[in-house]
């Protein structure tokens, strides 16, 4: 590049020179002819080797016949004018391109270039795609996670931000999962590897990324395919208007010439061509700085359009993880009632109980407990501290002569009795994410005009969890194939916008696919949720959704900014030559200087403030 | 069998350039589908895996014959 830069300079100079010098006239000549074969003997060889090849549409040979022709009817200047500017533009424009290719590069930097596999104790440095499932790694502090798997020895922080875009460093401890391409910070970790490279998220995301722009969006096609018409188009008009005027109607040959010229500087489609999926790129690109993997231009366009967004509710709204959310002790204290409830269940693997017990939070000292007994569906009854405890539903309760408090609610209520007597409840539910009624607030605010949720769950559980987020449209006790008979029923009834259904389990990714935009949650998210959805939000944050729907905006708004404007300028100039208002000056400028300029609005995409 | 091959491009600085190869590549004979990435500057064919070695050498000449400075890594 710098080489390109210097050769522009030196032209310039030589061109300014020509342009100082009036006498002798065979000395101006020889500068600005100078200038001009400097700036463009690449441009001309080019457009011979493509002449040869039978290329007559290409944009070096019509910068070629156009600066030629410029020469052979005297225009010396201009013709070195129109070649330098050339250069100056293509210069300016591969300096953007390269710019943002690097942009997206440092957006793929996540390959893994080695991995240490841990054999006889001992680190030795392979290539990640020779480490099996359940092998020992490695990964030292500072060194980037080369594949999924899960904690077995140490215990340190991890950096996620080039996955999930979240900048706070999560805990990573024994028996936790552990994803490729976060970078470990603090301490070394011994981990057993759960998938193949070729399946790890690191792998999948970079598939992911620079597979995006293969699925084109409807504006990257109408573009391709305007442009393709539109240069040979230009190139009869310039054709004709070279031919005819002088021909027909006696007309001087040379300034109709010279307008024929400016057309051609005008025919190249490259402004067109370049910006708008280079919009689209940006626009994946900066998403994926947020977390939010992008499958392809057309999912980004359909998101911007989108008005409608059915959500799931486990695990997208909510955690997805049950936790204890309401004590209830009757005659004694909460602690106590937790202390009981969480002992009474120290054996058990259940979910109900592993939630009992971290509720308590304190450790548990199993040589207090004896005698348990569970009954399966209702509940156990076991010996703390020598005292009778029983823990269950209310049938339960009952079957042992104590009458529970009746109380509606949304999750599972536990009933505990101690020494014979009621002692109280616990409610165990599933927590709404602490971003859910914001994300919907925000989706509201950004004019989306029907927001709805979809759960499986029951009645009540769906009510509460609606009203605590602000939904007013729910549709609960839904078996798979109704969430799918439902969002079929949406596509079918709405008018313009895109309907975005987001989810996470397994029996979402029917309804993925349907959507004209699926959404997944993919850090929680199954992997056939993933595989099914447009559009991944690595960090499971609701609140991305609106983000990525801004960004989606954003991004299509500068794709038909560099649209109206590329097209609208060459149009303009085409006209003004046509009448000769205009010159090869201003011909260039609708070429090479939109193209520039479109390029460089298109890097906006790739900004993170949206 | 149809596999999915991915070839660097070097110096591709054209997309227009781009858009023509990926044409011209798609019509050859025994490609299903091919994609010329400008913005990740990658060739992507599909086609027959027996023929491959085949299309990847008259795609390297289309490379060649649309952007003379550009060519494809094998």
């Amino acid at each position: 590049m710098t080489r390109r830069l210097i050769r522009i300079l030196l032209s310039a100079a030589l061109f300014a020179a020509g342009l100082l010098v009036k006498e002798p006239p065979a000395l101006r000549l020889f500068l600005l002819l100078g200038a001009y074969a400097l700036a463009g003997w690449d441009v001309l060889w080019y457009a011979v080797h493509h002449l040869i090849n039978g290329q007559v549409f290409d944009e070096n040979l019509l910068m070629s016949i156009a600066t030629v022709g410029a020469i052979a009817i005297g225009e010396y200047p201009e013709a070195t004018a129109v070649m330098l500017f050339y250069q100056v533009g293509e210069l300016f424009q591969s300096y953007a391109v390269d710019r943002s290719r690097r942009s997206i590069a440092e957006l793929m930097d996540l390959r893994p270039e080695e991995a240490l596999l841990l054999s006889d104790g001992r680190p030795v440095s392979v290539s990640p795609e020779e480490v099996q499932p359940g092998q020992l790694i490695l990964v030292r502090p500072g060194d980037r996670i080369p594949l999924d798997g899960v904690v077995r020895d140490g215990g340190s922080s991890l950096d996620t931000a080039a996955l999930t875009g979240e900048a706070m460093p999560r805990d990573a401890g024994v028996g936790d999962a552990v994803l490729s391409g976060a970078i470990n910070l603090t301490a070394p970790l011994t981990i057993e590897v759960s998938a193949p490279y070729g399946e790890s998220t690191v792998a999948r995301i970079l598939d992911l990324v620079e597979n995006a722009s293969n699925r084109k969006s409807q504006s990257e096609t109408f573009i391709t395919r305007f442009s393709a018409v539109y240069t040979p188009v230009v190139v009869i008009l310039a054709a004709l208007l070279a031919a005819v005027p002088p021909l027909l109607f006696g007309q001087p040959f040379q300034p109709w010439l010279y307008r024929a010229l400016q057309f051609l500087v005008v025919s190249c489609p490259c402004a067109l061509v370049v910006s708008i999926p280079l919009s689209f790129f940006g626009g994946i690109g900066g998403a994926g700085r947020q977390g939010i993997l992008v499958k392809g231009s057309n999912y980004l366009e359909a998101l911007a359009q989108a008005d409608q967004v059915v959500f799931d509710k486990t695990g997208t709204l909510t955690q997805g993880v049950f936790a204890v959310t309401r004590v209830m002790p009757r005659g004694m204290s909460r602690e106590e009632l937790l202390r009981l409830a969480a002992h009474a269940e120290a054996h058990s693997a259940h979910p109900i109980a592993q939630s009992l017990r971290a509720a308590w939070g304190q450790a548990i000292d199993f040589k207090r407990v004896t005698d348990v007994q569970e009954t399966g569906g209702r509940g156990l009854q076991a010996m703390v501290d020598g005292r009778p405890v029983l823990a269950g539903n209310a049938a339960w309760m009952a079957e042992n002569g104590l009458t529970p408090e009746a109380a509606e609610a949304a999750g599972t209520l536990i009933h505990i009795a101690a020494d014979g007597r009621y002692a109280g409840s616990i409610l165990i539910a599933d927590q709404v994410k602490p971003q859910a009624a914001q994300a919907v607030q925000a989706l509201h605010a950004i004019g989306v005009r029907r927001i709805a949720m979809l759960t499986g769950d029951s009645e009540a559980a769906a009510r509460l969890t609606a009203k605590q987020i602000g939904i007013d449209e729910v549709h609960h006790s839904l078996l798979p194939q109704d969430k799918v008979a439902l969002v079929d029923g949406m596509l079918a009834q709405k008018a313009r916008g895109k309907l975005c259904f987001v989810g996470d389990g397994i029996n979402d990714a029917p309804v993925l696919a349907r959507a004209d935009v699926g959404v997944a949650m993919g850090g929680l998210g199954s992997g056939a949720a993933i595989e099914a959805a447009d559009i991944v939000l690595m960090d499971d944050n609701p609140m991305k959704l609106p983000l990525a729907i801004r960004i989606a905006r954003k991004t299509l708004r500068i794709a038909q900014q560099n649209a109206v404007f590329a097209i609208g300028v060459k149009v303009v100039v085409l006209a003004l030559s046509a009448l000769g208002y205009a010159s090869l000056w201003s011909a260039v400028f609708a070429d090479v200087g939109v193209t520039a300029l479109a390029v460089l609005n298109a890097l906006r995409t790739l900004r993170k403030t949206v | 069998m149809t596999i999915k091959k991915t070839y660097a491009l070097q110096n591709l600085g054209c997309a227009a350039c781009a858009a023509k190869m990926e044409k011209k590549i798609g019509a050859l004979d025994g490609v299903q589908a091919c994609t010329v990435n400008f913005m990740t500057s990658r060739l992507i064919i599909e086609g027959e895996e027996a023929q491959l070695p085949r299309i990847a050498q008259a795609a390297g000449r289309i490379v060649r014959r649309i952007e003379p400075q550009a060519s494809v890594k094998l």
